[in-house]
């Protein structure tokens, strides 16, 4: 049955820009206040579902031609490398580190290794949540 | 409050329990998604249910609450997504290939 | 500090998620994951003999002093398990390479197998209770999706139910870490060992230690094994190898960790109960071993003994005894690894599962036959193979402790053991061969190299003993001795 759905697909085309925005912005509030790589990770792949919901399969994967399985496993190689990275440096597995930058348009900024994994978790949820989405519905029923 | 979540707690494995033992593959899955709620709420009660700040350096004045149940709720909630993802895909499968989701057709054949 | 600790669980891991982005290349994956393998056994035969000179090891993560933190804990039990865990996989990787087919190896084989030993090594290896949970979902995770590669009906079936029952069992161990953390209020092992021994293990924590024991069981097969010899049967023979060789065996290891380090004092109740499951699960496993007629029946109902005889190490307790079991445990996850390829090599070649259908394989297959005989002696305690080390131990301290009843069930069962095995060769590989020279398949070198190399090492553990008698020793003197382990994890920095 073909559904009328002109006001989800207009509304989502611009909601999924809100979304979008609001996933990118708990994922950087993460560190000193609620917020971080789950869900900021669990929003944005929501972002992502609400468009296939609103269009169809080809769409998404036409305009996101990415493998999400692969972003999964970038994902984990991201956030399980930061805890290698402490094996080179010779601290304990895991360590975290943290340093303040001036930087030219941001001014003085905090960089820590625990964005770095944050991000990998946050790929991680991406890639995960999307495959399962896509997995069950390829061959809708 | 720990007495009422604790009341919540056992009305939600009662419910679990009831699930699980039916024969619909579905049903079983809910059961085990609801089994998994409430021992996320188990675990939180254990913990003791405070109220205070969040554990977070800027808040570190005022008292603040056991960050661990939270943490070890979070992984369980991960990891009991994923679960039930796998197996609600298994399902699928073997709604697809066998053509059938009653757990009593799924039993081994008789001359194994 | 020494982040060494954390290769086995971490590297694994790694070099899996590289594999997935080498999906096409099957040489690159199978010659990584045989690497990795390789490189994780020689880091754990390093930390083995650092663990022997320098007392156990410890690695925070994050430089989070315990009991604050996460943290690994390297001590000889753990470190045999690792090792051996290794080389057991990479054995069955090498058998995996010839036979499992190259739609398993593009549907993400090597990754899971990378993924599962990362789950066991890791399990092996925390000290925490609750990155013991997240390392058993790890290990749990990759086995769901390896009992399911392939996708045949019968596997689809036999997986639900697996699946479904180790949901639970994961569900029942959250319960009793949710009270565990409200009674004692940490997680971290040697933490919570201190605690229970400040407070007396009174009965509530007692109840505790028996929610744990019906989890760890679960895993294990011991008593509530109802599941496992379905299971293990359906995948395919590499990947049933690997099952039988290790699964059981980290559940056997989280209960020789519990029951030794945290709840020991009142042994009168859960040791009694460990010691009548282990009975029972003699009995009705020797009962399944002789009843079936199928030959991968045979060979998980002898997983099913297997645990039964190791926890009765345990449930006798002296340090003999635990040491009998450590034994045991290596030998049995060389044994089993062993049995369960050759069970699959038997019905590759013959094209049959029954006993009674297959006859004379020592004519066509002499090598294999031997093999074949080699591991039943091995399991049914001939010396100077592997299994009987292990026996004598337990036995020993079974007559010790005066636990006659135990040390008969134990003796018996491997009269069982012996028969069932035995049955097995007589009827399928002496007698008149049914396989003609024309139909004979000609055996794969791919499948004979890894079931003589694990022959190899079970009659290497046998004779070498002397070797590993050391390691051994230590581990048990650490399980008999709680405050050893403690000292190392609450005794501040080294």
């Amino acid at each position: 049955m073909k559904i009328n759905d002109v006001i989800l697909r207009t509304i989502s085309r611009i909601v999924v820009f809100i979304i979008l925005t609001f996933g990118v912005y708990l994922f950087l509030s993460g560190h000193n206040t609620p917020g971080g790589g789950f869900i900021g990770g669990l929003v944005l792949a929501s972002a992502i579902i609400l468009l296939y919901l609103s269009t169809d399969l080809e769409t998404v994967q036409k305009s996101l031609p990415l493998d999400f399985k692969y972003v999964a496993a970038l994902g984990v190689f991201l956030a399980t490398s930061t805890g290698f990275g402490s094996i080179i440096f010779g601290v304990p597995f895991m360590s975290q580190t943290f340093a303040y930058f001036d930087l030219p348009i941001f001014g003085v900024t905090e960089l820590t290794t625990v964005t770095i994994f944050e991000a990998g978790v946050a790929l991680t949820v991406v890639g995960v949540l999307v495959t399962i989405i896509f997995s069950i519905s390829e061959d809708g029923g | 409050m720990e007495t009422l979540i604790i009341m919540l707690i056992g009305i939600l494995v009662a419910v679990a329990t009831y699930l699980i033992l039916s024969r619909n593959i579905i049903r079983i899955i809910l059961g085990t998604a609801v089994f998994s709620h409430a021992v996320h709420l188990l675990i939180l009660t254990m913990g003791g249910l405070k109220q205070g700040n969040v554990p977070l350096l800027k808040e570190a004045n005022a008292p603040y609450t056991d960050a661990l149940p939270q943490a070890l709720i979070l992984t369980a909630i991960v990891i009991s997504f994923a679960v039930t993802a796998f197996i609600l895909v298994l399902a699928y499968r073997i709604y697809q290939d066998i053509g059938t989701d009653d757990l009593d057709e799924l039993r081994g054949a008789k001359d194994e | 500090m020494n982040n060494l600790i954390v290769l086995p669980l971490i590297l694994p891991i790694m070099v899996g998620v590289v594999l997935v982005f080498l999906r096409p290349y099957i040489k690159l994956q199978r010659v990584f994951s045989l690497l990795t393998l390789i490189v994780t056994a020689g880091i754990s035969l390093l930390l083995l003999n650092i663990v022997r000179t320098d007392g156990i090891i410890r690695l925070d993560f994050g430089g989070w002093e315990p009991p604050f933190g996460i943290l690994f804990v390297a001590d000889s039990f753990a470190m045999l398990l690792v090792l051996t865990a290794s080389i057991v996989t990479a054995i069955c990787l090498i058998y995996a390479f010839s036979s499992i087919g190259e739609r398993h190896e593009k549907m993400y084989f090597y990754p899971f197998v990378l993924f599962l030993v990362a789950g066991v090594n890791g399990s092996f290896l925390t000290g925490d209770l609750f990155n013991l949970f997240v390392c058993f979902e790890v290990m749990l995770l990759a086995s769901y999706v390896l009992v399911t590669l392939g996708g045949t009906k019968r596997q689809l079936r036999e997986a639900i139910k697996y699946v479904v029952i180790n949901i639970l069992a994961s569900w029942f161990f959250l319960v009793a870490l949710a009270y565990l953390y409200g009674t004692v209020g940490t997680l971290n092992m040697a933490h919570i060992s201190e605690r229970v021994a400040e407070a007396g293990q009174g009965p509530l924590l007692t109840t505790i230690s028996i929610l744990f024991l019906i989890v760890f069981s679960l895993k294990a097969g011991l008593l509530l094994f109802f599941w496992l010899p379905g299971s293990y049967s359906v995948p395919p023979t590499a990947i049933a190898a690997l099952f039988g060789a290790l699964l059981t065996k980290v559940g056997i290891y989280a209960l020789f960790r519990s029951f030794t380090l945290i709840f020991y004092h009142d042994t009168l109740i859960s040791h009694t109960l460990i010691g009548i499951m282990a009975a029972i699960t003699l009995i009705v496993g020797c009962m399944g071993a002789i009843a079936f007629k199928d030959v991968r029946l045979i060979v998980s109902y002898n997983v099913v003994i297997a645990v039964g005889f190791i926890l009765i190490g345990l449930a006798v307790g002296t340090e003999t005894s635990i040491a009998g079991s450590i034994y045991y445990v290596i030998h049995d996850m060389i044994a089993k690894a062993m049995l369960f390829l050759l069970a699959g090599t038997m019905i590759y070649l013959t094209g049959k599962s029954k006993i009674d259908e297959m006859s004379g394989l020592i004519r066509n297959y002499p090598l294999f036959g031997w093999m074949f005989f080699l591991v039943t002696c091995s399991l049914a305690g001939i010396p100077p193979l592997s299994g009987f080390v292990g026996k004598i131990l337990v036995g020993q301290g079974a007559i010790e402790s005066g636990s006659y009843i135990l040390l008969a069930l134990a003796f018996l069962s491997s009269i069982v053991v012996l028969y069932s095995l035995l049955r097995i060769f007589l009827n399928t590989i002496f007698g008149e061969t049914i396989i003609s020279l024309e139909d004979e398949k000609p055996m794969k070198m791919g499948m004979i190299i890894p079931i003589v190399l694990l022959g190899i090492a079970m009659i290497s553990l046998g004779l070498g003993a002397e070797f590993i008698s050391d390691y051994v020793t230590d581990a048990a003197h650490t399980l008999a001795n709680p405050s050893v382990y403690i000292d190392a994890v609450m005794g501040g920095n080294k």
